[in-house]
């Protein structure tokens, strides 16, 4: 009875269960974002960004589903999601970009939102509209403003009829070079004269004064002509020292926007943002003020939701500020704002999504003191700032109050060719620009990445140069002092400097590479092959020499960037003292001996002394190619150097050895010297006749006498050897043939 | 005044207080050995130079480095080397031969320990000298003894030819190398032979005779006969690479087994045939095992006031007890017997967590002390206990009554004891080693595994005032015999002679340059060297002790 009655509920429970769901899909389809809130989001995403959402909605309850590419399926923004779902092979117009592959894994991961972050998918109005037509609520703007914003001349249209300051400039058809010259004058110069058609800077001209006008325009149609095939020309304000400023806007779909004040991105590299801060410097509130209320009234043109930014070019000279475009998306450099406003975008976004209502108004928005982020880039520096790939041996991120760092990967991972090779964001925040600063030096400066090539120590250089430190940034600032900035590399007095440093940091680099070898095998439980179980005392520190001290040569390669990254070899010798310092020497004649004490703490920690200071210092050391990778750490110095390490060379021979023997083919009947000897007796002349087994020659060597004898009965010929003539071994002496 | 070295916490700290005071009374003797220390170290200086500075230069001209540098390279990173006889060949040759020619001693390898010899080409091309080959003979007894795996860096002319008489022909000479080299192989004692420079005549069956063998590519060369002996028997011209190089050995002949392109790689690829060496069903590691103790104590004391201990006249006493308690753990020793044939002290205590057994002179030996001795020695055989000799010995006791008590008998017993006992048995000489007390305590001719001086010993059949006497009473008996008077001056002349003669050749330089032990050591560094040895002979498991007929 009771278990019938038992079975009965549970079908009873499967029965409500099937019901509600059947529910729920009408519900869903029927009437999306209205009753139903969201409980699982597919992140159309990769890398940081990835992660940094799904780490929001983690806090909020809501599952996440992840899509990869094959390229990703190890990567951690798989890892950080409570689902993975693969949407393709690498390249990105086959995965991240492949629309109905994201859409097809939202339905059948049963995920009612997508977020789609930045980059790929996220500023397609396409894609917004089609998620729409599938019931999946798409987490950002309305498709219609996504057009409206992503059609350059349009959104400049509408800006303008929205009274959003525009940069003046005439983009008539009317191409009348008197026209155009009038028109230039109204703007005022200097002005900027560019093809309508075609980029690249092609056919662009700044004129200054309206004397050069004419020339510069026909000039710039001959050219357009030549290159587009079409030579209508636009005139626009030249403004020469510009700066780049956004505003983070948010609105909900009641008709709320709001602006969550501006960032700073002014500090760019091959137009692309490398520093970004909040709020931006040495500018009013009042200015401030009308940034914010000309981005809301271009939101609100738009009928715009969801997270936005707006942004302007600033002419730094007159103080006024014109509409660029804006991005209908979440930015890259969002955590700046939500380090000064002490709230989470994403949440907000989710939020919105929802169709809740802006949690906060404008008058509740904060600026809690200033915060900077920097983004750490695999790339080549010195290369022109060129992509770079690689794994990551070695990677440690500051980690303090303050200090936040989102990032998509984790030590071991690989940045491939195949996407952005961005690898984490660094972002600081103090209770003022300075203190700000203060942290953002810190934290690079502890930022380890070892494996490939970095910009963290161009960044420093950045962050301690004195004009950014006086908040004096603008579009052109990395080009204005690029003499401060990039190393040259032809310059002897620096390449000593840096080789001086260098053999400093090699110094320190050996004790802790020794002291830490020390650590380990002294950890070790006694090996148990052979030896007996007093085989640690034989890797003592200092190990033991009858009356003499222990010595070690470690050879350090070098590249000294300030000559032409020429690569130098640093032949170290350790000298074992025997209260467990290290007395280094290097080759270099009268270089000092260095008396170190290293300590080793934990991981990649050693605290070390060096002439009386004591410092702390992070050792990385990686194998890759038969060579020991080694970073060193200490201060705002970074040392990176190579040691050969497997010596496990191929044992082949290039220079091919072949014995003589083996050289020639004995014809047959041919008698060859047994050994090497000297002929010391002829017994038969050519042509005689010989009995097989009758001695034919004598040979000398090895103080005794060699009888060579007929092999066959016949008749000898081609005997050439005289009494007194020395042969080699496997010479042919004569041949025996029937005739 | 309290001189023992007890086990519980108040003795040791009582005991600890009064070592204060006497510290002070004993550093007297700190100049005296300070002074021996620094000579010693002067002459250790001067061989570790190698064949001087031409030859070092010319050496690394050939990208070859120095046989100590080539035994650093092979060795685990940071880890110890034991290095023996340094000073062989000491002022023994008219000219000076460095370290006898050959660096030979113990280190690990991927944690095994492994026996390195390694000729020097610097000195005299590498050539073997008598001494090279007792030295040679001596690693490969200590390899045997302790199951080391011999690792054979080769760079030699070959036998020294102008004194082939006392290198060539005799039972341990030259030959004596490829016999120890096939027998120990036969024991399954790898047998290792880098060949990094020529190896010539003889000397080519080192890596013919080894289990594996490597050739450096250039450098690396092996034939019976070199290019002008060749042409000088056969009339062939032809190059020593051509003849006898690494490509003709690797790939032709099949006399080595590994192409190396230069001497790193050489050494490389020794130490990987050391990693692969597998000795299954060989290990010994559960060895002493059961009663060790992985956490020890550093002695109470100082290992540096041993300095300052042992007194430089050998006629002063000192208390062997002051050089055990800085050299075991703890300083914690339990003397066994104490009361009984004080003269001769005996105990247990560890050394780096090893229980040893330790004896120590404190004076003539007397029946009492001999039976205690022999009484020791068998604790220590049936327990499986390694055993530490501290000699500082003037003999046995003399006299009508010594031998009506049957000294003979009781220093039978002891030798016997000493010579059957198969535990491993180390001996320091930290005084005088003298007449049949140098037996008893485990000299040479013991075969002790390992054997070193203090820098103040002095080794003889008996003092050479002793011997004077004796001598002079002799010369007297017999001149007389044939009428000749003997004046006083001419027999204290005659005395003085025999006197310096000992004096010279009871002095450790003496004994080390003939490899009478396996070197001088700096006092301090006695318990790291003991500690190393009794590691090292611990690689074998111990026989078991048989004794012969003891004389009740």
């Amino acid at each position: 009875m009771v278990s019938s009655f038992l079975l009965l509920r549970r079908d009873a429970t499967k029965i409500t269960h099937f019901k509600s769901h059947v529910w729920w899909t009408r519900a869903f389809s029927e009437q999306p974002n209205k009753t139903e809130r969201i409980t699982k989001i597919l992140i159309a995403n990769r890398g940081e960004i990835a992660c940094r959402i799904a780490r929001t909605a983690n806090r909020l309850g809501i599952k996440t589903v992840a899509v990869y590419s094959d390229a990703d399926r190890d990567s951690l923004h798989v890892a950080s999601s409570d689902e993975a779902i693969r949407i393709g092979p690498p390249p990105p117009r086959l995965s991240y970009l492949n629309s109905s592959s994201i859409i097809d894994a939202a339905l059948r991961s049963g995920a009612q939102a997508i977020h789609p972050g930045y980059g790929f998918l996220s500023e397609s109005a396409d894609f917004a509209q089609l998620c729409d037509d599938k019931g999946i609520t798409f987490i950002g703007p309305p498709a219609s403003a996504i057009r409206d914003m992503g059609d350059k001349s349009a959104s400049k249209r509408i800006m303008g009829a929205a009274g959003v300051p525009l940069v003046p400039g005439y983009h008539g058809d009317e191409q009348d070079i008197d026209k155009m010259k009038l028109e230039a004058d109204q703007i005022g110069y200097p002005v900027l004269i560019k093809p309508t058609h075609g980029g690249g800077g092609k056919g662009m001209r700044i004129v200054h004064t309206p004397d050069e006008f004419v020339e510069s325009f026909l000039a710039a149609q001959r050219e357009a002509a030549a290159s587009f095939g079409v030579n209508t020309i636009l005139l626009e304000k030249y403004i020469t020292q510009p700066r780049h400023i956004e505003v983070q806007i948010f609105g909900d779909k009641h008709g709320n926007v709001l602006h969550l004040n501006e960032r700073d991105c002014s500090v760019q590299r091959r137009h692309q943002k490398i520093i970004e801060e909040a709020p931006a410097p040495n500018i009013s509130a009042e200015f401030r003020a009308h940034l914010g209320q000309a981005a809301v009234s271009a939101a609100k043109a738009v009928n715009y939701y969801n997270a936005g930014t707006v942004e302007f070019i600033v002419d730094t000279v007159s103080g006024q500020f014109y509409f660029m475009e804006m991005n209908t998306r979440l930015q890259v450099e969002h955590p700046v704002t939500e380090m000064i406003v002490g709230q989470d975008l994403v949440e907000w976004q989710i939020h919105v999504a929802n169709g809740d209502p802006l949690p906060l108004s404008q008058s509740q928005i904060p600026i809690l003191g200033h915060a900077f982020e920097a983004r750490i880039y695999a790339e080549n520096v010195p290369k022109g700032f060129l992509p770079a790939t690689g794994v990551l041996h070695h990677y440690h991120v500051p980690d303090s109050s303050g200090v936040r760092v989102d990032t998509g990967v984790r030590e071991g991972d690989a940045v491939s060719m195949h996407y952005d090779p961005m690898i984490a964001k660094l972002v600081v925040q103090g209770e003022n620009r300075a203190a700000a600063l203060v942290k953002l030096k810190d934290s690079l400066s502890n930022f380890q990445v070892a494996g490939l090539p970095t910009n963290v120590n161009f960044l420093l250089k950045l962050a301690n140069h004195w004009a950014f430190e006086n908040g004096n940034v603008e579009t052109h600032f990395i080009d204005n002092y690029k003499d401060d900035l990039f190393v040259d590399a032809k310059n002897s007095e620096s390449a000593k400097e840096a080789y001086e440093a260098a053999r400093h940091s090699a110094s320190l680099v050996v004790a802790c590479l020794v002291e830490k070898e020390h650590f380990i095998s002294a950890k070790k439980n006694p090996v148990c092959s052979g030896g007996s179980n007093l085989l640690p005392i034989w890797y003592a520190s200092p190990p033991f020499r009858v009356h003499h001290q222990a010595k070690r040569t470690i050879e350090l390669e070098w590249d000294n960037e300030y000559d032409s990254g020429s690569s130098k070899i640093l032949k170290l010798t350790i000298t074992y003292q025997p209260d467990g310092r290290y007395l280094i020497e290097t080759e270099e004649n009268g270089s000092p001996v260095l008396e170190v004490k290293a300590t080793y703490v934990k991981d990649h920690h050693f605290r070390v002394e060096a002439d009386g200071v004591i410092n702390n210092i992070n050792l990385a050391a990686y194998s890759k190619d038969q060579m020991r990778h080694i970073h060193i750490w200490q201060g705002s110095v970074h040392h990176y150097f190579r040691e050969k390490i497997d010596l496990k060379l191929s044992q082949d021979d290039e220079s091919q050895h072949k014995p003589q023997s083996e050289s020639s083919a004995i014809p047959q009947g041919a008698v060859v010297a047994p050994m090497a000897g000297l002929v010391v007796k002829v017994l038969v002349k050519n042509e005689t006749r010989v009995e097989v087994g009758q001695p034919v020659l004598v040979l000398e060597a090895m103080k005794m006498e060699h009888v060579v004898k007929a092999p066959t009965s016949g008749f000898v010929h081609g005997l050439q050897v005289t009494v007194g003539e020395q042969v080699s071994d496997g010479s042919v002496l004569f041949n025996v043939k029937d005739q | 005044m309290i001189k023992l070295i007890g086990r519980k916490s108040n003795w040791v700290s009582s005991n600890f207080l009064s070592r204060r005071g006497l510290c002070l009374g004993a550093l007297p003797n700190g100049s005296a050995m300070e002074h021996l220390i620094t000579q010693l170290q002067s002459h250790v200086h001067n061989v570790l130079a190698g064949g001087g500075p031409q030859a070092v230069k010319r050496n690394s001209s050939r990208n070859k480095l120095l046989p100590r540098e080539r035994i650093d390279r092979i060795l685990d990173p940071g880890s110890s080397f034991l290095e023996l006889s340094q000073l062989a060949g000491h002022e023994l040759y008219e000219e000076p031969l460095p370290s006898g020619g050959v660096v030979t001693g113990i280190g690990p390898v991927h944690g095994r320990l492994c026996m390195f010899v390694a000729n020097d080409p610097t000195v005299k091309g590498g050539t073997y000298y008598p001494i090279t080959v007792k030295k040679h003979l001596r690693a490969q007894e200590i390899a045997a003894q302790c199951n080391l795996p011999c690792v054979y860096l080769v760079d030699s002319g070959g036998a020294f030819l102008p004194k082939q008489a006392d290198v060539f022909p005799d039972r341990e000479n030259f030959g004596r190398i490829f016999y120890n080299q096939a027998i120990m192989s036969a024991q399954g004692i790898p047998q290792i032979a880098l060949v990094l420079g020529s190896c010539t005549a003889g000397g080519a069956y080192i890596p013919a005779m080894a289990d594996e063998s490597v050739m450096v590519k250039g450098n690396g060369t092996i034939f019976l006969a070199g290019p002008p002996l060749v042409k000088a028997a056969t009339g062939e011209e032809v190059s020593a690479e051509d003849l006898g190089g690494a490509a003709v050995h690797c790939k032709t002949s099949g006399v080595s087994d590994y192409f190396a392109q230069d001497e790193l790689h050489a050494l490389a690829l020794g130490r990987d045939i050391v990693k692969n060496l597998h000795m299954a069903g060989k290990d010994v590691s559960t060895n002493g095992l059961q009663n060790m103790n992985y956490e020890y104590k550093e002695p109470l004391y100082d290992v540096n006031e041993l300095r300052s201990i042992a007194p430089v006249d050998l006629k002063q006493q000192f208390d062997i007890r002051e050089v055990i308690s800085r050299i075991v753990d703890g300083s914690e020793f339990d003397e066994f017997k104490k009361l009984y044939g004080t003269t001769l002290v005996t105990g247990f205590a560890r050394i780096y967590g090893q229980p040893v057994g330790i004896i120590g002179n404190n004076g003539i030996l007397f029946n009492e002390s001999a039976l205690k001795g022999a009484h020791f020695i068998e604790l220590c055989t049936q327990r499986n206990i390694p055993m530490v000799f501290l000699q500082n010995i003037t003999g046995f006791m003399v006299g009508s009554r010594s031998e009506a008590n049957g000294i003979a008998k009781s220093g039978a017993k002891m030798v016997m004891a000493v010579s059957c006992a198969k535990v491993p048995k180390i001996t320091i000489i930290v005084g005088g080693s003298f007449g049949a007390g140098n037996y008893a305590m485990c000299g040479r001719a013991y075969s002790p595994n390992f054997m070193f001086l203090w820098p103040n010993a002095r080794i003889s059949v008996m003092g050479g005032a002793q011997a004077a006497g004796v001598l002079a009473q002799v010369e007297k008996g017999s001149k007389k015999k044939q009428g000749i008077q003997w004046n006083k001056d001419e027999e204290e002349k005659f005395k003085t002679k025999v006197v310096e003669a000992y004096e010279r050749e009871g002095s450790p330089y003496y004994s080390t340059a003939r490899l009478w032990d396996d070197g001088i050591v700096d006092p301090a560094d006695t318990r790291k060297i003991i500690g190393l040895c009794v590691s090292a002979s611990l690689n074998r498991p111990t026989g078991n002790t048989k004794y012969g007929v003891f004389r009740m």
